[in-house]
């Protein structure tokens, strides 16, 4: 067995090198579940343009994963308590008719301002060692268990059977709320579960990218797929093809490389990005 | 034959006061009507008690003989509308197909629809508003009387026999008010729907008209547009003179309306 990684021109070897370690494995296994999760979550995230409520669930998991290892529990179950509430908390909140959005603005800015304050507390009470946080915030693939991973799945599982369910009326409330709440659509409850749910997957995509690079998993793999196709199959499948290659090149080069994950993912991601709309211009141009 | 909209005193409360007012009107099967008036005068708060989605407090209203009922398949309506944003990528098409199963548990799956006619519907809808060229682009990057069209043709999609629009022309420039206004005429005719309509300007849709509903502060006058669109009228409901004039081309200029100038700021909000 290899005690360091060692990179060679056999490619099939490198590959099979990864699996000869059981974190590794794991963390494959984690980082798949997780992809698939916030590729199918994040096109409705980029849909409803909650990106801005999605950025603050994940960093309500900061001081829920800092709340958690001052507690002793598990780090996972900060997490998902905390975004959970959170989520409720901002789903929840009154506000009046026409001016919801720029109310929720500030409604989700000030959730931001309080977990972020709070988990800074927490880590401070904690005298936690700093290489805790930077893992917590910027994301980290040592050390999953194999009950993190059966955790994550049955997470994700739920995640997608909600999508499963409620896709449809959920697109029609995303882009048309006023004739779907005519229709008969039950817009605000859906609002409501989808944000719960959102929350739930900030929190798992924490796991792998850390608190404050959720996006990388969250939007650029569907802001990608917005790019590349208008269906809304389609663009669902481009957007887990996106999410779940930029981790396995995220953790395949992250073990072969000193530099941390989450900088690697946040690369590949923002690279797909690009070319995604360097593709869209060059059909645009030939088509003219 | 029953009616297909009649109201009887029927009073509609909004935020603690009466946002409809005694209002008693009858629209028989097939007429195109123009709800008419100022901001706040309640136009879309009876829309929405028609509809189902308000409740009334007093009165009797009924739709087609009955009670409305919320999400009544026979009843299209196409809300009050701000353009939708450039960003929003989504194909006209699919808005359409939101119209008719959108409202259905699941997730639309592509290759699930070759086995039941939803697709044909969508294009039928599609080509009745002559959207074709144009329906597979996202709504986003459409103008607004390409927009327009693709809701008109969202809500036909369900089959109405009763079609309300809060304020459609609105948004849109005198060409495309002409064209779309004759073409809900057109699909009116040739489904024998009704089609109740709020509008701020007459004008572009007299022609087609069979009754007007003019409200103010909550009352409502209804009528043929040439019994209720006079100054004598005009100034009963509003209790301060008004004046119509008419010019030569045959539109008709209401003088000294009485617009709350609080409720204009909200409109711009929802132009946006």
């Amino acid at each position: 067995m290899l005690t360091e990684p060692r990179l060679t021109w056999n490619v099939i070897a490198d590959v099979r090198q990864l699996f000869d370690f059981p974190f590794m494995v794991n963390a494959l296994r984690a980082g798949t579940i997780v992809a698939v999760l916030a590729a199918v979550i994040g096109w409705f995230m980029v849909v409803r343009r909650q990106t801005f409520a999605g950025h603050t669930l994940a960093l309500i998991g900061f001081p829920g994963a800092a709340a958690a290892t001052l507690l002793g529990v598990g780090v996972l179950y900060g997490f998902f308590a905390f975004c959970a509430a959170g989520a409720l908390v901002i789903a929840l909140v009154p506000r009046s008719g026409s001016t919801r959005f720029s109310e929720e603005s500030a409604v989700i800015g000030t959730v931001q301002a309080v977990a972020l304050g709070a988990g800074f507390l927490f880590v401070t009470l904690y005298h936690g060692n700093l290489n805790g946080l930077s893992a917590l915030l910027f994301g980290s693939y040592l050390g999953v268990t194999g009950t993190q991973v059966t955790t994550l799945l049955i997470v994700a599982a739920c995640g997608t059977l909600f999508i499963a369910i409620v896709g449809r009326p959920l697109l029609f409330a995303s882009v048309d709320p006023s004739t779907a709440s005519a229709n008969g659509v039950p817009v605000t409850l859906l609002a409501v579960g989808f944000l719960v749910v959102l929350g739930l997957t900030a929190a798992e995509v924490s796991q792998i990218t850390g608190a404050l690079l959720v996006f990388a998993l969250l939007v650029l793999p569907a802001a990608t797929a917005q790019a590349l196709s208008t269906r809304p199959g389609r663009g669902i499948a481009i957007a887990v093809g996106v999410s779940v290659a930029i981790t396995w090149l995220g953790l395949g080069v992250a073990y072969y490389t000193p530099y941390p994950i989450g900088f690697w993912v946040t690369t590949f991601a923002f690279v797909a990005y690009v070319g995604s709309l360097g593709g869209r211009q060059i059909v645009r141009t030939v088509h003219r | 034959m029953t009616t297909a909209i009649e109201l009887d005193q029927v009073y509609v409360r909004l935020g603690g006061h009466n946002a409809v007012c005694d209002a008693t009107l009858v629209v028989d099967p097939g007429e195109f009507v123009a709800i008419l008036g100022p901001n706040g005068a309640g136009k879309t708060t009876l829309l929405k008690a028609i509809l189902g989605l308000l409740p009334v407090a007093e009165g009797g209203l009924t739709v087609f003989g009955h009670p409305p009922r919320h999400s009544d398949v026979r009843v299209a309506y196409l809300p009050q509308r701000r353009n939708f944003d450039p960003g929003v990528r989504i194909r006209g098409s699919d808005l359409v197909r939101l119209g008719l199963d959108g409202h259905r548990w699941g997730f639309p799956l592509p290759f699930l629809d070759r086995r039941t006619g939803a697709a044909q519907r969508v294009r039928d809808a599609i080509e009745r508003v002559g959207a074709s060229s144009y329906a597979d682009r996202p709504i986003g990057e459409m103008s607004g009387g390409e927009q327009q069209r693709l809701l008109i043709a969202q809500a036909l999609v369900r089959r109405p026999t009763l079609l309300l629009l809060d304020e459609p022309l609105d948004s849109l420039d005198l060409p495309n008010q002409a064209a779309v206004a004759a073409l809900i005429d057109d699909v009116r005719r040739e489904g024998s729907i009704t089609v109740l309509l709020v509008a701020h300007d007459v004008n572009p849709i007299l022609q087609y008209l069979d009754g007007v509903i003019y409200m103010a502060g909550g009352h409502a006058i209804c009528g043929s547009p040439a019994d209720v669109i006079t100054s004598e009228t005009l100034s009963n409901l509003y209790g301060t003179p008004i004046e119509v004039l008419r010019a030569s081309d045959g539109r008709l200029v209401v003088v000294g309306h009485p617009e709350p100038p609080a409720v204009h700021s909200d409109r711009h909000e929802h132009a946006h």
